[in-house]
């Protein structure tokens, strides 16, 4: 057991990064699965963690309460900024909610609440292992849920030709909207477990870069499932660490990975069809 | 009934239909034919909701239409197939059946999350339903395939028809696709009509060759440059010069 002790005391926070990793290529997973590009859930995520680090720190809320508010508070941003911007479609949207998140970002930088460009410090250390592990399986069980039902089809059919499926009677409208407030939830909650484990948060972690990481995520491990955007949190998060050794020249093998996995497997590296497809093969052999 | 009255659109200064007024009956098979761009299928988006009208009335069993988004058209219980077929390609079969049951399932979603009896029983219904409905139109045995892999138009076609059923449709619109593959589907497409008619449904078809409309509607409308010419049983109407 001792060295599972040394085993956890050294890559824990890699370990909580990947649940909470897991979370935000989910939550993007969502509004992809319902056809829609949007880049702002690294915003989503920030406004989860700040209003989640400022309610410990100020207002001494428990930690259950300060999560529920982490999932609140961006779902109603979400709500009200994604009536008008959610008729946009494709890139337009992806502008828009990347714009969105630049004024997030921005009003973060320069509030004296949030502490500004230095950020917040000394957020108590409340999130627990199986607090990831316990949400994430909620999540994933819910969604899973969502996808075996009439809403999972309505998703899929709004995402491969929205007129026709006005057409079928569903309210296209309306499910591009919840599609992005629970998207925007599930990145707020994920922001208040990661500002609750790292101690100190700044509004550099939740801009363009990390948007895209968040889309990078979901797409290398495949949107064609649940597993996909998982298996690419964790593969994204680990990456890094498993290339230490390489130096200054991580970020450039990181990069190449990357490129020759979009290359290769364009609908990203969990396709079930392509898996399943393999096996078959390898079994008639 | 689905009756429209005095019916006007334009895009900007260009006038696509002027005064349009004819009634489609319940049961049976009406047209709607007419040269290239006399506004036929104006006339579908707006019956569908795809478009709002400029002037003038649709109804539908005495509820107006203008103004209504699709999707509340469509549950109302209109429903259409398209010119260039769309089909929910990367569903199976049946999804894309079940897409069109979408309103009449009704759980909430605590009930989906639990994964209650009544959950279960609608779907189970619904799944029961998606295969009674591809069965009228003879896709059964291929339910659980991709639709993507119905290369042909014609399997296509019918399964627009089944998805259309799928809403508890009282009127059927239908297009008829025109250009390569024209002559292929026809007698196809004619069967197929007569099917959806014969099971209680009202179709409104819109449609350029006239003996295809000659061949199965009971009644038709031409349309020309925006305006009604002519509104007839098929044989007279054939005889009037346009």
């Amino acid at each position: 057991m001792e060295w599972l002790d040394n085993f956890w005391s050294t890559y824990n926070t890699l370990v909580y990064s990947i649940g909470v990793h897991a979370l935000l290529a989910l939550s993007i997973w969502l509004t992809l699965a319902c056809g829609l590009l949007s880049m702002a859930n690294a915003a989503f995520m920030g406004i989860g963690a700040y209003v989640s680090a400022l309610l410990s720190l100020n207002a001494g809320w428990p930690f259950a309460a300060v999560l529920v508010a982490a999932g609140v508070a961006p779902a109603l941003v979400a709500l009200i900024i994604g009536i008008p911007t959610l008729r946009l479609s494709g890139v337009y949207l992806a502008m828009a909610t990347l714009a969105f998140g630049e004024v997030v970002r921005i009003t973060v930088l320069n509030l004296e609440i949030t502490g500004g460009p230095e950020g917040l410090n000394g957020i108590p250390q409340s999130t627990q292992g199986w607090h990831i592990v316990a949400i994430l399986a909620f999540v994933v069980y819910g969604l899973t849920r969502m996808q075996r039902s009439r809403v999972g089809r309505a998703f899929e059919s709004i995402r491969e030709d929205d007129v026709a499926a006005s057409l079928m009677g569903i309210d296209v409208a309306r499910y591009k909207l919840f599609a992005f407030v629970l998207g925007a939830a599930m990145a707020g909650v994920a922001g208040g477990l990661n500002a609750h484990f790292t101690f100190f948060i700044s509004p550099r972690e939740y801009g363009f870069e990390n948007a895209v990481d968040i889309l990078t995520m979901a797409v290398l491990g495949g949107t064609g499932s649940l597993v996909g955007p998982m298996l690419g949190a964790a593969i994204l998060t680990l990456l890094p660490e498993l290339l230490r050794f390489l130096n200054e020249f991580r970020g450039i093998f990181n990069g190449i990975v990357l490129v020759l996995v979009v290359l290769f497997l364009p609908k990203g590296i969990w396709e079930p069809r392509r898996i399943k497809a393999l096996f078959a093969r390898g079994g008639g052999k | 009934m689905l009756s429209i009255h005095n019916l006007g659109k334009h895009f900007g200064g260009l006038s696509v239909l002027e005064d349009v007024s004819f009634e489609v009956p319940v049961g049976g098979i009406f047209g709607l034919i007419g040269p290239n761009g006399a506004g036929k299928t104006t006339v579908f988006n707006l019956v569908t909701g795809l478009l709002k009208p400029s002037s003038g009335k649709i109804s539908f069993e005495g509820r107006d239409l203008a103004g209504l988004p699709p999707h509340l058209v469509t549950r109302l219980g209109i429903a259409r197939t398209f010119q260039n077929i769309r089909i929910f390609k990367e569903m199976t079969l049946l999804e894309n059946v079940m897409v069109g049951m979408h309103h009449h399932l009704r759980y909430g979603p605590a009930e989906l999350f639990l994964n209650s009896r009544a959950c279960r029983d609608a779907e189970t219904r619904a799944r029961q339903r998606a295969h009674e409905l591809l069965s009228w139109v003879r896709l059964d045995h291929r339910a659980e395939m991709l639709a993507d892999n119905l290369s042909l138009r014609r399997p296509a076609r019918k399964l627009e028809f089944a998805r259309g059923a799928g809403n508890r449709t009282q009127v059927a619109a239908a297009r008829r696709a025109g250009g390569r593959h024209e002559s292929l589907g026809k007698t196809v497409l004619m069967e197929e009509i007569r099917n959806i008619c014969q099971r209680g449904f009202s179709v409104f078809l819109i449609e350029h060759d006239m003996r295809f409309v000659m061949g199965v509607c009971e009644r038709i409308a031409v349309l020309n440059f925006g305006r009604i010419i002519a509104e007839e049983a098929p044989t007279r109407s054939a005889t009037i010069p346009t």
